[in-house]
């Protein structure tokens, strides 16, 4: 499967800081087949650092999505079956607007010019994509970690647009420990004195910061476990261990390809998203839901340990929402979504046919 | 004196019962629903909304997988969460005995439900009496054929026990069928059921 990733410009979207940006660019990619009734659309929703390039061979690059191995022909999200949607978040940094984009007042970068953006700002956003290809309701919303939040935000706030959400190893809201993670990770680059209160376009970017953010971020995203079978005590050569060198390439390589202020926008976004502001209680948040969900957890994620998937579902439960819920074995840690992804893959593919069976019936 | 065959559902008669005693269109919770068979058939053949909870997780897997929508948990935990009268019918089949307060499920289940179906293994069968009189020991049989160290069932009932747990808290009982084997059992339930599937409501 051979994609590409395509862009389409809105004039304009007013956001929850009230700021208006005109315009908004949204970077996307599709794959698979909208079908007559326009009832088996899925919009995948990426993670953190993802893109909208989610599956196939970047037509370009050759690069595979970073969820190729859940869609695809005969995958979890069967794209023999299903019109597979996947766009870059506002305030990202792979061709949806964000502080890297061009200020048209200024024909500069906004860089912290950019206005703060939520996670409900992403997903409005998309729904202004959806609407642009033409889609009422989607069949599933689903994405892991950022991606769960945003699959969360769908359903609460527009419950008309989406029959399904699957949310995987994500919260309703950020704990402390999610939120000082991510502070340790913005301290990181405004520390770096390449970042200049975030004007570094055109100059040398900070590059070192944001690669001490990036090896923190992967630290929490593996498990005790995993790294021991995966490095050990081994040293690469005298003066570093295997685990040392791994996550400085992790971090270096990040560099080349995500932009320090983006980094500073989607981690405030995660940390104030709470779907319970504003309301009594979680379950409050879900009075208006119609969608079922599927909700999904790792034995071994620290970083979004089950306890928060369970929040979400006991919530639903309580306002007597369709929901199934599996924590999954595993020792990959809050990864496991991404890498680990046979059995989650199962689940995905009975708990899509049964909710296209009931969108059908 | 024992009667009529039932019809296996799945390969096992108090199923067929259960699904028998199931209006369509209904809303149904199958507490240990296992790998979701009797759940996706109901939904399938009587359009019920399904719904499933199940302590392994590997079955509650397979039932996800299988379509149908079950969260993984213990089943006393997660009738806790659940609104009053949320269902039509609140299953609990062949688990009873295993559950740490076995009222306090029962009267959640008539909380959450307008009605509960109870199936559970008779203790006061023939065969239990006898190898319990005979060997001495904690009986082991076909229908309780654990060890007793090993054993899931931690609360043993009869037909009797249940009877009159259900007048003492008043419970309607609209249904009782009792097994053996595949067959109904029409006299002395507590002496020749294997099985009992109670109907019950508030």
């Amino acid at each position: 499967m051979i994609t590409e990733t395509q862009l389409v410009r809105f004039d304009s979207i007013s956001l929850d800081s009230g700021v208006i940006l005109a315009p908004v660019d949204v970077a996307y990619e599709t794959y698979g087949q909208l079908n007559a009734e326009k009832t088996n659309a899925i919009l995948i929703l990426h993670a953190f650092t993802g893109d909208a390039h989610a599956a196939g061979e970047d037509k370009e690059t050759g690069n595979p999505g970073w969820w190729d191995n859940m869609i695809g022909p005969g995958k979890g999200f069967d794209t023999h079956k299903y019109f597979v949607i996947s766009s870059n978040v506002l305030s990202g940094c792979r061709g949806t607007s964000g502080p890297g984009s061009i200020n048209p007042e200024t024909g500069c970068p906004y860089a912290m010019s950019f206005p703060p953006v939520t996670v409900a700002d992403m997903v409005r956003l998309q729904k202004m994509l959806i609407d642009h290809l033409g889609i009422q309701r989607l069949l599933a919303v689903s994405g892991g970690s950022m991606g769960a939040m945003q699959a969360l935000q769908w359903a609460v706030a527009y419950p008309d647009a989406v029959a399904a959400a699957i949310p995987i190893a994500g919260t309703a809201r950020h704990s402390p420990q999610q939120i000082a993670f991510n502070e340790v990770g913005r301290q990181a680059i405004m520390a770096d004195p390449d970042w200049n209160e975030g004007n570094y376009y055109g100059k040398r970017p900070p590059a070192r910061g944001l690669a001490v953010a990036r090896m923190v971020g992967h630290i929490t995203y593996m498990s005790d476990q995993s790294m021991r079978e995966k490095f050990g005590r081994r040293l690469r050569d005298q003066n570093q261990f295997e685990v040392e060198s791994y996550l400085r390439y992790r971090g270096s390589q990040f560099v080349d390809r995500f932009d320090a202020n983006s980094y500073l926008y989607i981690t405030k976004a995660m940390d104030y998203f709470d779907l319970t502001s504003d309301r009594t209680s979680l379950g409050a948040a879900f009075e208006n839901v119609k969608s079922r969900f599927l909700v999904i957890s790792f034995t071994s994620d620290w970083l979004y340990p089950s306890y928060q998937s369970l929040e979400v579902v006991r919530a639903l439960r309580g306002r007597n929402c369709d929901v199934a819920y599996c924590e999954l074995p595993t020792n990959y840690g809050h990864d496991a979504f991404l890498v680990n992804v046979a059995e989650q893959a199962e689940l995905v593919r009975g708990f899509l046919a049964s909710t296209l069976r009931g969108v059908a019936r | 004196m024992a009667q009529a065959f039932v019809p296996k559902l799945l390969g096992r008669s108090d199923y067929a019962i259960i699904s028998e005693l199931i209006e369509p269109n209904t809303r149904v919770l199958d507490l240990g629903c296992g790998e979701g068979e009797l759940l996706d058939w109901l939904a399938q053949n009587k359009n019920v909304d399904a719904r499933g909870v199940e302590i392994s997780g590997q079955r509650a897997q397979q039932a996800i997988a299988r379509g149908v929508s079950v969260f993984h948990s213990d089943l006393e935990d997660a009738l806790a969460d659940l609104p009053d009268q949320a269902f039509d019918y609140v299953i609990l089949s062949q688990t009873l005995q295993e559950t740490r307060e076995p009222l306090k499920v029962l009267r959640d289940m008539l909380r959450v439900g307008r009605r509960a179906i109870v199936a559970f293994p008779n203790f006061a069968h023939w065969s239990v009496r006898l190898a319990h009189l005979f060997t001495g020991r904690a009986p082991k049989t076909k229908l309780f054929p654990h060890d007793w160290y090993n054993s899931p069932n931690i609360h043993f009932l009869t037909v009797d026990d249940f009877e009159s747990l259900a007048a003492a808290e008043k419970w309607k009982v609209e249904r009782r069928m009792f097994l053996q084997g595949p067959r109904k059992v029409a006299i002395l339930p507590n002496l020749l059921a294997e099985v009992a599937v109670f109907l019950i409501r508030k």
